[in-house]
């Protein structure tokens, strides 16, 4: 991480973190976050923060949430424990299997959140973005269940290699607009996004998929998906006796890794880990893997760590997966890696379809390929640190990649 | 302290106020930097500035999300044709002669924080900078480059919207620089706005509320909607529709009289 810039104060900043003071008033995980918008958005920013506060601990608010959520998602999810891979591996491996939530994702955990939210505050249509598509997915099945009209803003190359996604959308009932413009993948179609919010901040919602954007987006996001972690720390004591020695989650904005992670960073004996998409290398363009290779800047509202030229100017990544291929992390995460909370590396495209397979023929679980990224960092952590208890979040399933796999780890097969 | 005179910020205002008091809206004139090439840029904005009051040139950044198509398209092209700011602010440096009217500049926040906010504001005055606009800067978040512009008495235009509430409206103005940058609608760039009674109305409170002249700006392509803002803004802001004007080749200065007529 290229960091230098930032002048800052390490131990104080992980001693509020672990109380649990961010993000603080100004929507600040110490000197990242923030809200850089257009001044169009800052009153429809500023009701969002006022309806979080406000409905967010409202006792029938979290009933109805919990309702869905046990009834409707299918939550909890299970703890797994994974035999084989551990034998594998020589490690004492637990997946919290995400995958089995509906829509085949943990993002559904965020989209029916917030499509709830919307409602409460009287959004008449929603709009979302998405990469791989499942957020697109879980947010258009929120919609459909909630009666809501959705558009999705999707870039056109990912329309492409996650074409499974785009016929469920349109099944939901959603509207998905394919965006041609920019990188044609999520950023783009995140920039497509705000662009339609701001034509009509008051009766739009925007219901934001990824831990990234101005405040309250990243804070919200954390707080529904946090019942991941929440629930996996309560299933880690109870099966496997104690908590893990390390948590591994795939970090592409980094929703599923904050959700999975957040409950566990007061647990200082536990180390968190994420991985990104190391793509094919690590020279800029080839990947998009801002932990490791971003500088700090402002990129859709917010201040984190970015893949940017020289010249603030942002670069296009690469990755196989598309629900990592961005060129922003959340901010929460930014500080988490810069006070040394969090450690991060990048999986290379080849090792994460590697580790794909080795999930699949020997777990039974075919994973998503943002998901795999997060097994190939697994094993080499469980090859430096023999015996270990590992929990990975198996952050969603990997039907939506077949045509990726077909081009790729079925390359001449039937 | 920053009062004084012949701050380069003071420029903008009065040209603006000379325009108004001769009988005419200000015509402010946005041209995106490097479009549509390099090589014209020096050209297209001495053409510019000896039509329009003010210039505003565009800096272009690869996530322009207050943008239309218009704004969009001509800043991929600018950085694919290797547009940078340090390229931008030599080339205004070293102009001779200098572009008749003041000169902002417009730019999104990352690419600023690239070049450094200790150097930026030596730089920027000494290239001839009146002020910027930050379109993704928003009140809260700008004390630093407030700050930092102040240094050298370089405006910071503020933005206000159709959707801004109205205590937020008087902060906004009493806070804005040069001029108030009134957005006549909620969306980007370079959608035509018809003009209606309702966005008259809140250009006539925003001039009401702000000690600065009100500039309205997004959707200004024609003379019939310059006409029908006169007497309740202090000027119009034309982008996309000058941009169109470069993008086909046309004159711009011609494009701007018509404006003015």
């Amino acid at each position: 991480m290229k960091t230098q810039a930032l002048k800052i104060d390490r131990e104080a900043l992980l001693a509020q973190t672990l109380r649990g003071e961010f993000p603080d008033a100004r929507g600040r995980f110490g000197p990242f976050g923030g809200r850089y918008v257009p001044e169009t958005l800052v009153p429809a920013l500023d009701r969002l923060e006022q309806g979080i506060r406000d409905i967010l601990p409202d006792p029938a608010f979290k009933a109805e949430l919990d309702m869905q959520l046990r009834t409707w998602v299918g939550r909890p999810t299970p703890l797994t424990y994974a035999a084989t891979l551990s034998q594998r591996w020589g490690a004492e491996v637990w997946l919290k299997r995400e995958d089995l939530a509906h829509t085949g994702a943990h993002k559904i955990n965020n989209a029916i959140g917030q499509g709830l939210l919307a409602k409460r505050l009287g959004a008449k249509r929603i709009v979302a973005e998405t990469g791989a598509g499942q957020h697109g997915v879980a947010t258009a099945a929120a919609c459909a269940r909630l009666g809501m009209p959705c558009t999705v803003y999707m870039g056109s190359i990912d329309m492409e290699r996650q074409a499974p996604n785009v016929g469920r959308m349109k099944l939901l009932g959603a509207e998905v607009v394919p965006v041609t413009g920019g990188d044609k993948t999520l950023r783009a179609a995140i920039d497509e996004a705000l662009r339609d919010w701001v034509s009509d901040p008051n009766g739009t919602f925007y219901i934001l998929g990824s831990a990234v954007g101005p405040h309250p987006y990243p804070y919200m996001v954390r707080e529904f998906q946090r019942v991941i972690g929440v629930e996996a720390r309560v299933q880690m004591l109870a099966q496997a006796g104690a908590l893990p020695d390390v948590v591994v989650a795939c970090v592409g904005g980094g929703s599923n890794a904050i959700g999975l992670f957040h409950p566990f960073v007061p647990d200082t004996g536990v180390k968190l880990l994420g991985f990104e998409a190391g793509g094919i290398g690590p020279g800029l363009g080839q990947n998009a893997a801002s932990l490791a290779y971003g500088t700090p800047g402002v990129l859709q509202g917010c201040y984190s760590l970015l893949l940017q030229d020289e010249h603030g100017q942002i670069q296009e990544t690469q990755s196989v997966s598309a629900g990592l291929d961005y060129p922003g992390v959340g901010p929460e995460h930014a500080l988490l890696a810069s006070i040394g909370r969090l450690g991060f590396a990048a999986s290379a495209d080849d090792e994460s379809l590697e580790a794909l397979s080795e999930c699949s023929r020997y777990e039974g679980i075919l994973p998503a390929i943002e998901t795999a990224h997060a097994f190939a960092g697994a094993r080499k952590y469980a090859q430096k640190n023999p015996g270990c208890r590992i929990l990975i979040g198996l952050s969603g399933r990997g039907d939506k990649d077949m045509p990726t796999l077909q081009r790729t780890l079925l390359k001449g097969q039937i | 302290m920053t009062t004084s005179i012949a701050q380069p910020r003071d420029s903008i205002s009065t040209a603006i106020k000379a325009a108004a008091a001769s009988g005419r809206p200000a015509v402010v004139g946005f041209m995106t930097a490097g479009f549509p090439d390099r090589a014209h840029f020096a050209q297209n904005l001495r053409e510019i500035a000896a039509e329009a009051d003010v210039v505003e040139i565009g800096v272009p950044f690869s996530d322009p999300m207050a943008d239309g198509a218009t704004i969009q398209r001509a800043s991929f092209a600018s950085l694919q044709g290797g547009f940078t700011l340090t390229w931008l602010l030599h080339e205004l440096e070293a102009m001779q002669p200098r572009p008749q009217a003041p000169v902002l500049l417009m730019s999104y926040l990352n690419p600023l924080l690239a070049f450094g906010l200790e150097r930026l504001p030596e730089v920027a005055k000494k290239a001839g900078v009146s002020g910027f606009i930050i379109p993704d800067l928003p009140y809260e978040e700008s004390a630093d480059m407030r700050a930092a512009l102040d240094r050298v008495g370089i405006a910071l235009v503020q933005m206000v919207t159709p959707v801004t509430p109205d205590t937020r409206l008087k902060m906004l103005c009493a806070a804005s620089q040069g001029f108030v940058y009134a957005v006549t609608m909620t969306g980007t760039t370079g959608k035509s706005v018809a003009v209606p009674d309702e966005v008259l109305d809140y250009m006539d409170r925003v001039k009401s509320l702000s000690p600065v002249p009100v500039c309205a700006g997004f959707g200004i392509r024609t003379a019939e909607q310059v006409t029908r803002m006169q007497g309740h803004v202090d000027g119009v802001v034309v982008g996309s529709a000058l941009v169109e004007v470069l993008e086909r080749g046309e004159d711009p200065a011609q494009f701007l009289r018509s404006l003015k007529s």
